[in-house]
C-alpha cells in the first residue's frame, strides 16, 4: 500500500499547543503521518493523547486557546495551514470531511435531514436544487435510509440513523479523505457493526481514504490498514495493523493491547498500564513514557527518543530507545 | 499564605484584566473616601464655612455652594448616603429577583404562572414616572424610602432573566441526576442551580446598583427627595435651583455629577470583568494575549518559508 504512490495527506512535524494561563500544553508534538489514497489509517491512544486535536488540525479548525504552532499539513501538495479563508472553505468538506464525536448531535434539530444534505451540496457546487435533492436521496439510500426520510427532523430518527445521516453528509461531496473522530462511541455494538459494514461497502465504491480515531483497538484491528499509536502528543508507534496487533514494539502499545480482552482466546488477567497520563504542562526531558514504563533505563530519562523506522518486521516506526537498540522484541 | 485559594483566585481574576483592576481601584477609592468622609474633609457639610459660590482654591478644594457650604466635604458625605441607597436598592432587587426567578423557573406550573403575571405587571409599569408618583405621594422622602421604592419596583427584569436561565438549567441532565439521587428541592436550588446563575445575578446586581444610583439622583434632582439631607442627588438639586451654571459656579454642578459618573463607570468596569471570568466563552483571559502573540509569530514564520 505504501511506497511508490504519492500520499494524499502528508503531515510533517505538526505541533499543536493549548495556550493557558498556567503555561502552554503541547497536545500534538512533532507528529509525522502520511495517508495514501484509499487507505484506512487508525489513530489510537488514551484520552487526552492528542488524537482529536490532530484531527481538528487537519481541517485547520483550531481556535483559541489551541494554536497550530509548527509543521505542515500537505493535502495533495497544498499546505492546509497557509490556505486563505476562501480556499479553506472550499477545501473543507469537498476534499476532506469530518464525522465528529457524538456526531448525531451535529445535526440541526429544526431543519429536516433532506435540507441539511441539500445545503451541503449547494454550498460547494453550482447545481439545481432538484439535482441536489436527487443526490441527497441517492446518498441516503447508500447509507441504508429510505428516501421518505428526507422530510424527517433529526429527533424523529434513532441514534444509529442519525449517525448514518451524518456519514451521508460527510460523503455526499465525494471527498478524498474522511476524518472520523470516534464515530461510533455513542452507539451499541450491533449498530456500530452495521454502520462500519456500510462504510466499507461505500469505500469500495467511492474509494476515499479514512483517518479513523478511536480507542477501540479491537474495532481498529478489523478495519484499518495501518495504525498509529499516540501517547502524550507524540506518535510512539506507526505501522501496518496486523503487525502492530500481533507484534507490538513500543512498551505503551504493548500495554494498550494487554488492556483489551480477547473474545475467542483463553481468559487472561488484563494488565493495563500502571500510572497516570502525563501532565502536558510539566513534561520530563527524556521519553514521555518513562514514569510508566517497565523497561525504563538511564537513556530514557536523559534523551527524548525520535521515531525511527525499524528494518524488521514491516517498516514499523517506533519511538523507543530500547526497541531501536534491539532489546525488546 | 500565597497559595491560599482566595489569593489564588484573586491573582487569576486580576492578572491581565485591566478592566477589573481599574474598576476595583475606582469603586474602592470612592467607597473608602465616602466612609472616611469626616476624617478626610474637616468641614461639616451642613455648616456655612465660606462666602457663597467661592471657586475651588487651596482652602476649599472644590469651592463652596451658594449657601457657603464646602462642596468637597458635601460630595464625600453625600457619597455615603448615595452609595448606601444604591447598594441597598441593588440588594433588595437582587433578593427579590432571585427568589421570584428561581422559584418560577424551578417549580413551574401554577407557581410560575402566578409569579410571572406579577412580574409582567411590574414590568409594564413605566419606572421613572412610578417612582415620581410614589415619591410625590409619600411626600418628601428620605434615602431609606427611596432605596425601598427603587428596590421594590425594579426587580422584574432581573426576575425574568433569572427565570429563563433557571428553566434552561433545570432541563440539564445534572438536575435530573440530582432528583434521581433524592436530593431535596432546596438543595437542588441552592447547590445545583444557584451557582450556575452567579454571573447573571452578579451582573444584574451591579446593573441595578448603577441604575439605583442614577434613579436616586434623578428623584432628588427633581426635588422629590428630602432636600435637607446631603446626597449627590440633593447637591445637584440645590445647584440647579441656585442656577449654579448660569452664575458661573460650575463646580457646584460638575462635582456631584462627576462623582456619579465615576462611580457608575467603576461599577460598569467591574461588571465587565466579572462577566469575563464567569463566561469563559468570551475568551478574554490573559492567555488570549499570549495566543495572539504566538499566532502572529507562527504566521510570520509561515509567510517567510
Amino acid at each position: 500500500m505504501t511506497g511508490i504512490r504519492e500520499p494524499l495527506l502528508s503531515i510533517s512535524d505538526l505541533c499543536v499547543d493549548y495556550i493557558t494561563d498556567d503555561g502552554n500544553a503541547r497536545a500534538v508534538n512533532k507528529v509525522n503521518l502520511d495517508i495514501y489514497p484509499g487507505e484506512t489509517v487508525g489513530l489510537a491512544g488514551e484520552s487526552g493523547c492528542g488524537k482529536s486535536t490532530l484531527a481538528f488540525a487537519i481541517a485547520n479548525l483550531h481556535n483559541a486557546p489551541a494554536l497550530i504552532s509548527g509543521g505542515q499539513i500537505n493535502f495533495q501538495g497544498q499546505d492546509v495551514l497557509t490556505m486563505s479563508p476562501e480556499e479553506l472553505r472550499q477545501f473543507r468538506w469537498s476534499k476532506a470531511s469530518m464525522v465528529f464525536q457524538s456526531a448525531m448531535n451535529s445535526l440541526n434539530p429544526v431543519i429536516t435531514i433532506g435540507d441539511q444534505l441539500v445545503d451541503v451540496v449547494l454550498a460547494h457546487e453550482t447545481i439545481s436544487i432538484a439535482e441536489a435533492e436527487k443526490r441527497a436521496i441517492a446518498m441516503l439510500d447508500m447509507v441504508g435510509i429510505h428516501a421518505s426520510r428526507m422530510k424527517s427532523y433529526p429527533h424523529q430518527l434513532s441514534g444509529g440513523m442519525r449517525q448514518r445521516v451524518v456519514i451521508a453528509i460527510a460523503l455526499i461531496l465525494r471527498p478524498k479523505l474522511i476524518i472520523m473522530d470516534e464515530p461510533t462511541t455513542a452507539l451499541d455494538v450491533v449498530v456500530e457493526r452495521d454502520i462500519m459494514d456500510q462504510l466499507y461497502d461505500l469505500k469500495e465504491e467511492l474509494g476515499f481514504a479514512i483517518l479513523f480515531i478511536s480507542h477501540d483497538l479491537g474495532l481498529m484491528g478489523q478495519i484499518t490498514d495501518r495504525i498509529g499509536i499516540m501517547y502524550a502528543g507524540k506518535m510512539v508507534e506507526l505501522g501496518e495493523t496486523e503487525g502492530i496487533i500481533a507484534n507490538p514494539q513500543h512498551p505503551y502499545t504493548q500495554g494498550l493491547l494487554r488492556s483489551f480482552p480477547t473474545i475467542h482466546g483463553p481468559k487472561e488477567r488484563l494488565e493495563g498500564i500502571p500510572g497516570h497520563p502525563l501532565n502536558l504542562l510539566d513534561v520530563p526531558d527524556g521519553c514521555y513514557f518513562q514514569d510508566r514504563c517497565s523497561q525504563c533505563d538511564t537513556i530514557c530519562i536523559d534523551m527524548m527518543p525520535n521515531i525511527e523506522v525499524l528494518k524488521v518486521p514491516d517498516e514499523r516506526q517506533v519511538a523507543c530507545h530500547k526497541v531501536v537498540q534491539g532489546e525488546v522484541l | 499564605m500565597l497559595s491560599h485559594p482566595v489569593i489564588k483566585f484573586l491573582r487569576r481574576f486580576y492578572r491581565g484584566n485591566t478592566a477589573a483592576i481599574l474598576g476595583t481601584i475606582i469603586v474602592s477609592t470612592v467607597i473608602l473616601m465616602s466612609a472616611f468622609a469626616s476624617v478626610i474633609a474637616e468641614n461639616d457639610p451642613k455648616k456655612r464655612v465660606a462666602r457663597g459660590h467661592q471657586p475651588p482654591s487651596a482652602e476649599l478644594l472644590l469651592g463652596s455652594t451658594r449657601s457657603g457650604k464646602d462642596v468637597f466635604s458635601q460630595v464625600l458625605h453625600g457619597g455615603k448616603i448615595s452609595l448606601m441607597v444604591a447598594f441597598g436598592a441593588a440588594f433588595i432587587t437582587t433578593i427579590i429577583a432571585v427568589a421570584v426567578g428561581v422559584s418560577a423557573g424551578y417549580f413551574g406550573g401554577r407557581v410560575d404562572e402566578f409569579l410571572m403575571s406579577l412580574t409582567n405587571i411590574i414590568l409594564v409599569f413605566p419606572q421613572l414616572p412610578l417612582l415620581i408618583i410614589l415619591a410625590a405621594f409619600l411626600g418628601q422622602v428620605g434615602p431609606l424610602v427611596i432605596a425601598m421604592i427603587i428596590g421594590l419596583s425594579s426587580w422584574a427584569w432581573g426576575a425574568r432573566v433569572i427565570r429563563s436561565q433557571t428553566l434552561a438549567i433545570r432541563n440539564k441532565e445534572f438536575i435530573l441526576a440530582a432528583e434521581v439521587m433524592g436530593e431535596s428541592k432546596w438543595r437542588i436550588i441552592l447547590v445545583e442551580i444557584l451557582p450556575n446563575l452567579i454571573s447573571i445575578v452578579v451582573g444584574g446586581a451591579m446593573g441595578t446598583c448603577i441604575y439605583a444610583l442614577m434613579a436616586e439622583a434623578g428623584l432628588e434632582f427633581l426635588g422629590l427627595g428630602d432636600p435637607t439631607i446631603v446626597t449627590w442627588g440633593t447637591m445637584l438639586f440645590w445647584a440647579q435651583s441656585n442656577s449654579a451654571f448660569i452664575v458661573g459656579a460650575w463646580w457646584d454642578m460638575v462635582v456631584p455629577g462627576t462623582a456619579i459618573a465615576i462611580f457608575g463607570g467603576g461599577l460598569a468596569l467591574l461588571n465587565i470583568s466579572i462577566d469575563q471570568i464567569s463566561n469563559p466563552k468570551l475568551k478574554t483571559g490573559s492567555y488570549i494575549k499570549t495566543w495572539r502573540r504566538m499566532k502572529a509569530e507562527v504566521e510570520a514564520r509561515r509567510a517567510q518559508s
